[in-house]
């Protein structure tokens, strides 16, 4: 049976889609054959970020239809063979998932997949809906703003009441916090929410915070998920999260500024 | 709060009046049928022995009366004593009743204030008859939270709410009786919704967006920074809502 991972975060931009992305493919390269499913229907971007969009043939609408079979429609990563995609539809609207048709695909999935990443939409309206529904685990994604906080903490509330483990009274979905476009010096300044101010208002089990970087725009535009930048400070928040969730103890990095050039040289300890 | 104690430098206070508020179950009664009267409330009372031994009760006949059927109150006070329960007031009888309540030394209690506490049970009342003639009107329903409740999360509870975890901006919080939040309260709370004026609110820090008891209520902005993310005990005192913090 695959672990369903939710990647939501209510708001819009926070970086979900980068996330789930990037995590589909941590998970891959540890070698967990892991499936990641793009349901922002209307608005597919998932394939760019993972650089397949010129082999989209078949889409997840089209599996729900029965106009594909599952097979037809995932689209195997250039990157790592463990990872497959299945890209949203974009001429479709979020209308066209229907609850039964993506429990028929997720539990398809389940039977030969360990991890299956659900890249939810922004909102909290049907596409985010489904996103979440048969999740076992949700990476909820926030920026170290108001406003994407209050929006996290709302979907926190409908992971705990709306989806199908609540309706079953089953196990509750586990919640994962993760920091994203964190950036250290605006938190000394007063300007961004710190670790400890989101994690008051959330109360909710830190994964990992992803530094603001010039390095995940540059994955974005180039097809290639940022995990794979090994260099990258974001890169590597990620590869550390991806550790943390299969149980690895990992100090938390970025959340103290960083140490300039001349400090590095002269300041020691 | 001493209402008639006079300081005099002779002579100190033996006593005091103080205003207190009880909870005491209300004995509300649908059938005149004084064996099922008593072969009811002896089942009620053996299912919880220890509750209900020298419980004091208010018996409450009004909806009776509006079908007509008075019954004998000293019969009715005998059935009620022997279920090991003491009766301590009359709410609903008619002026016979009342006469014959007080003889007892059973005080008579005003309708008009419990329906202001309480119209949904004097209306639910009535339609479980079916099943269940005696129903104890106040009966003690706490409801439990053990995790966060979460912004645009709406919870009620028909007697009291107890949280064990922060309430966040966004969510609402509601009970007919008290609310304790162990945790941060950032979202509204409003406790006595049905009109409950001795209900109270319980956190231990207030940063909430409002707060209300009874109707009466408070927004953030009206709070004190005083008692900001403090812990406080909130209720209502002539019509005007205090806000204390608990030391």
């Amino acid at each position: 049976m695959a672990r369903i991972i939710v990647v939501t975060s209510g708001k819009g931009g926070v970086g979900k889609t980068t996330t789930s992305a990037a995590i589909a493919m941590g998970l891959a390269k540890r070698g967990h054959k892991t499936a990641v499913i793009d349901f922002d229907v209307g608005l597919r971007n998932l394939d760019l970020i993972m650089g397949c969009e010129r082999r989209v043939v078949y889409d997840f609408i089209n599996v729900i239809n029965g106009e594909a079979s599952l097979n037809q429609a995932l689209i195997r990563d250039k990157h790592c063979d463990q990872l497959y995609i299945l890209p949203a539809s974009q001429t479709r609207d979020k209308d066209a998932l229907t609850q039964e048709g993506v429990g028929k695909v997720l539990e398809e999935l389940s039977k030969d997949f360990q991890y299956v990443v659900c890249d939810s939409p922004a909102g909290i309206e049907r596409g985010a809906h489904l996103a979440m529904y048969f999740a076992d685990d949700a990476f909820v994604v926030t920026n170290p703003e108001v406003s994407s906080v209050r929006d996290s903490d709302r979907m926190l509330g409908l992971l705990s009441s709306k989806s199908r483990r609540a309706e079953r009274n089953e196990e509750p979905i586990k919640e994962y916090l993760l920091l994203s476009r964190y950036a250290p010096d605006r938190v000394k300044l007063g300007d961004m929410l710190s670790v400890d101010d989101v994690q008051d208002i959330l109360s909710l089990h830190l994964l990992g915070v992803i530094p603001e970087s010039k390095s995940v725009l540059t994955a974005s535009n180039s097809g290639v998920p940022v995990i794979l930048d090994d260099k990258s400070d974001a890169g590597q928040a990620y590869a550390d999260i991806v550790a943390r969730y299969l149980g690895e103890d990992k100090p938390h990095r970025f959340i103290d500024e960083k140490k300039g050039l001349l400090a590095k040289l002269f300041g020691g300890k | 709060m001493p209402t008639d104690a006079q300081n005099t430098p002779h002579n100190a206070p033996a006593l005091e009046f103080k205003s207190s508020t009880f909870s005491v179950p209300v004995l509300v009664l649908s059938s005149d049928d004084f064996v099922i009267i008593e072969q009811q409330l002896q089942k009620k009372t053996q299912l919880a022995p220890d509750f209900f031994k020298n419980s004091p009760v208010v018996f409450d006949v009004q909806w009776l009366n509006k079908q007509n059927l008075a019954l004998d109150i000293k019969t009715l006070a005998a059935i009620i004593r022997k279920a090991g329960l003491l009766p301590i007031g009359i709410r609903g009888g008619n002026d016979a009743q009342n006469k014959h309540a007080l003889e007892l030394g059973i005080p008579v209690y005003s309708v008009h204030n419990s329906l202001a506490a309480e119209p949904k049970k004097a209306e639910a009342a009535p339609q479980k008859t079916a099943e269940s003639p005696v129903v104890p009107a106040t009966k003690v329903e706490t409801t439990l939270i053990t995790h966060p409740v979460r912004s645009g999360q709406r919870l009620y509870a028909e007697g009291d709410l107890i949280i064990l975890a922060q309430v966040s901006a966004g969510a609402e919080i509601l009970a007919e009786g008290n609310i304790h939040v162990y945790g941060s309260l950032r979202g509204r709370a409003l406790a006595g919704v049905q009109g409950n004026t001795g209900a109270r609110i319980f956190c231990s820090q207030l940063a909430a967006e409002l707060i209300s008891i009874a109707g009466i209520y408070k927004i953030s902005e009206d709070m004190r920074d005083v008692v900001r993310d403090k812990p406080v005990q909130i209720y209502l005192q002539e019509h005007a809502l205090i806000i204390k913090e608990i030391t």
